[in-house]
């Protein structure tokens, strides 16, 4: 757990410069794909303009005034994201009729108003700590919601994650990631030492006892349970991934990567036996071109689809409005990336997955920076569940992984990872600003302007 | 026609190179993060920074004297010495604490104390009725120097030599 120093400078401007430029990117998405497929420039355009910009403004003022010293990168490359992601939505809609991006506009208000409160009430993210246990009890509720009848939304293309509140569907799992982050900060921060020391040691492996293992196994105990009753691949993967990444960085014992790698081999395998949804993931992935497979329901069609229109794209892209992406069953959301590969091409690819990496690596950047243990751990799992996230689903859509449905973070058309991914966005700002916040670093002089929250 | 097609083509390529400049934009926008610049420094300073930049060394003068006791000077424990060793230490009246407090204004896992480099570092674990170093709370993780008192409920610790 090592810890950087950066001079103190709170650099809002920076961020209010790279946001013009982002708010440009996604404006400019939007208008070209009105210009090439022939669109007037009617009101609704200039609306989400507004809109747009508005609500980047938002979060840039709530920051100057809540979060002063927050790193400046981080809500221009979301924007941008975002902007970008609402562009592709809007040009799916036009070639086939559907309104996902009236409902993507909606949610990335409510998505941004949520990021906003996040700013404004959490005054310190130490505060979160004390919610360790309700996260953890709030995690597993939030799992079994789906599987509530009357609440659930039934089968939805072959997985039980979605809950219906009146007129809206929801994923209570997206949010349960945060939580899930929260309770693992907040409970390895205060045990690392048991897990560490106390227990038995077997040759080179420290084995840790059971009873400071409990709430570690609850909390795999319902990853594994939403592969198996809500038939959900990509939500289970990134819940252990999570949990091994966040034990991993408390503890710094590199074993813990190993008996993950086993239990993830062991449970893959056990998984491709026992579960014949998991095998036809596998099947499909392995045996993607072969016709059989393609034909066949829930085959590889989908997969197969995305990988030509990318070769359509080719290096530079279709153009927006060029390609045909809409061919590819649910181009705006899972295999948007597909989309973003057939009409920006291998070159504006690199360019989403680039802000990702930056993204990403901004997180960890806070999380070297913070002084304490939870925020540390808080921010390193909130970052990584968003990398994470993209490896699984462009590593899907191109097939170097079986493709699982993961949410593209922003980007995606669904309200519910939008909502998520501001929040966690919100929560690291909030963490970085904790992390640049200029403090008198001497030990005699313990009193710091950081201390408007004590330590629960 | 083909006027269109040309202008579609420019903007086409336009909006790539915009995303990139955006990239690019954000990538130097933390320059001075990725650099190993004037005070952006990881651990200690090198000896061509110190020369530069005396400040940067006397943030953290470095203990001449290790501890190498744990003495506790009051509360019920009073007289208790523990030897230190390169391992944390947890502190607090649950039975897994390495100094177990019979204490009862102290939490079950207090406080933990904890070597980095040459130095002992507190931090507070979330307890109840908080720890104290020399008389103010802590917030954070820290650094314990020889002789100054650590106070945790109505127990009070020191590190010696």
């Amino acid at each position: 757990m090592s810890q950087l120093a950066t001079v103190p400078k709170p650099r809002r401007n920076i961020e209010l410069l790279l946001l013009v430029l982002a708010l440009i990117v996604g404006i400019t998405a939007n208008a070209l794909v009105n210009l090439n497929l022939g669109k007037t420039f009617d009101n609704d355009f200039y609306t989400q303009c507004v809109v747009l910009t508005v609500l980047s403004l938002a979060v840039h003022i709530s920051l100057r005034l809540r979060a002063k010293y927050a790193d400046p990168v981080i809500l221009p490359v979301v924007v941008a994201l975002n902007g970008i992601g609402l562009a592709v939505i809007h040009r799916l809609d036009i070639t086939s009729g559907d309104t996902a991006g009236q409902r993507q506009w909606l949610w990335t208000g409510l998505a941004v108003a949520a990021a906003v409160a996040v700013i404004w009430v959490v005054k310190d993210h130490r505060i979160l700590r004390r919610y360790t246990y309700i996260s953890l009890a709030l995690s597993v509720i939030l799992l079994l919601m789906p599987l509530v009848p009357g609440l659930s939304a039934g089968d939805v293309n072959g997985a039980t994650v979605w809950i219906k509140l009146g007129p809206f569907t929801f994923q209570p799992g997206e949010i349960a990631k945060i939580t899930l982050a929260i309770f693992f900060a907040g409970y390895l921060s205060s045990n690392r030492d048991l897990i560490l020391l106390a227990g038995r040691k077997i040759g080179p492996l420290q084995l840790p006892r059971v009873k400071d293992l409990a709430p570690m196994i609850v909390a795999w105990l319902a990853s594994v349970g939403v592969l198996v009753f809500q038939h959900d691949l990509g939500t289970s993967v990134l819940f252990f991934g999570l949990f091994m990444v966040m034990i991993y960085v408390a503890t710094s014992r590199i074993s813990w990567i190993f008996i993950g790698l086993v239990l993830i081999a062991v449970g893959g395998f056990a998984a491709y036996q026992i579960f014949p949804h998991v095998a036809r993931r596998i099947d499909v992935w392995v045996h993607a071109f072969d016709p059989q497979y393609i034909g066949a329901a829930g085959g590889s069609y989908q997969v197969v689809q995305g990988l030509f229109g990318m070769a359509n794209g080719g290096l530079i892209g279709t153009g927006f409005g060029q390609g045909s992406p809409q061919t590819v069953p649910l181009a705006n959301s899972d295999m948007i990336i597909a989309s973003i590969g057939e009409e920006l091409g291998l070159v504006g690819l690199f360019a989403v997955v680039c802000l990702y990496a930056l993204l990403v690596a901004r997180g960890f950047r806070a999380a070297l920076g913070t002084r304490d243990a939870f925020g540390k751990l808080l921010a390193v799992g909130l970052a990584f569940a968003v990398a994470l996230q993209c490896f699984v689903i462009i590593g899907g859509v191109t097939r170097l992984i079986p493709l699982t449905g993961l949410t593209t973070p922003f980007l995606a058309a669904g309200g519910s990872s939008l909502l998520a991914n501001w929040i966690i966005v919100a929560l690291i700002l909030k963490i970085s600003d904790a992390a640049r916040r200029p403090i008198n670093v001497s030990a005699d002089s313990p009193q710091t302007p950081h201390q408007e929250v004590q330590t629960p | 026609m083909n006027d269109l097609s040309l202008t579609v083509t420019i903007l086409r390529f336009g909006f790539l190179i915009l995303m990139w400049v955006m990239v690019f934009s954000v990538v130097a926008a933390m320059r001075r993060d990725l650099v190993i610049g004037r005070k952006a420094k990881v651990g200690a300073p090198t000896a061509r920074q110190a020369r530069k930049h005396p400040e940067l060394v006397e943030e953290a003068p470095p203990a001449k004297v290790q501890a190498r006791q744990l003495v506790v000077t009051e509360g019920p424990l009073a007289g208790t010495t523990l030897e230190l060793s390169g391992t944390p230490i947890l502190l607090g009246r649950a039975q897994e604490a390495t100094l177990v407090l019979e204490d009862d204004y102290a939490s079950g896992r207090h406080a933990r104390l904890f070597p980095q480099g040459t130095r002992w570092f507190i931090e507070d674990l979330g307890s109840t009725n908080g720890t104290f170093l020399g008389g103010t709370q802590l917030t954070r993780a820290l650094p314990v120097e020889l002789g100054v008192p650590v106070r945790i409920g109505k127990t009070v610790i020191e590190l010696r030599p």
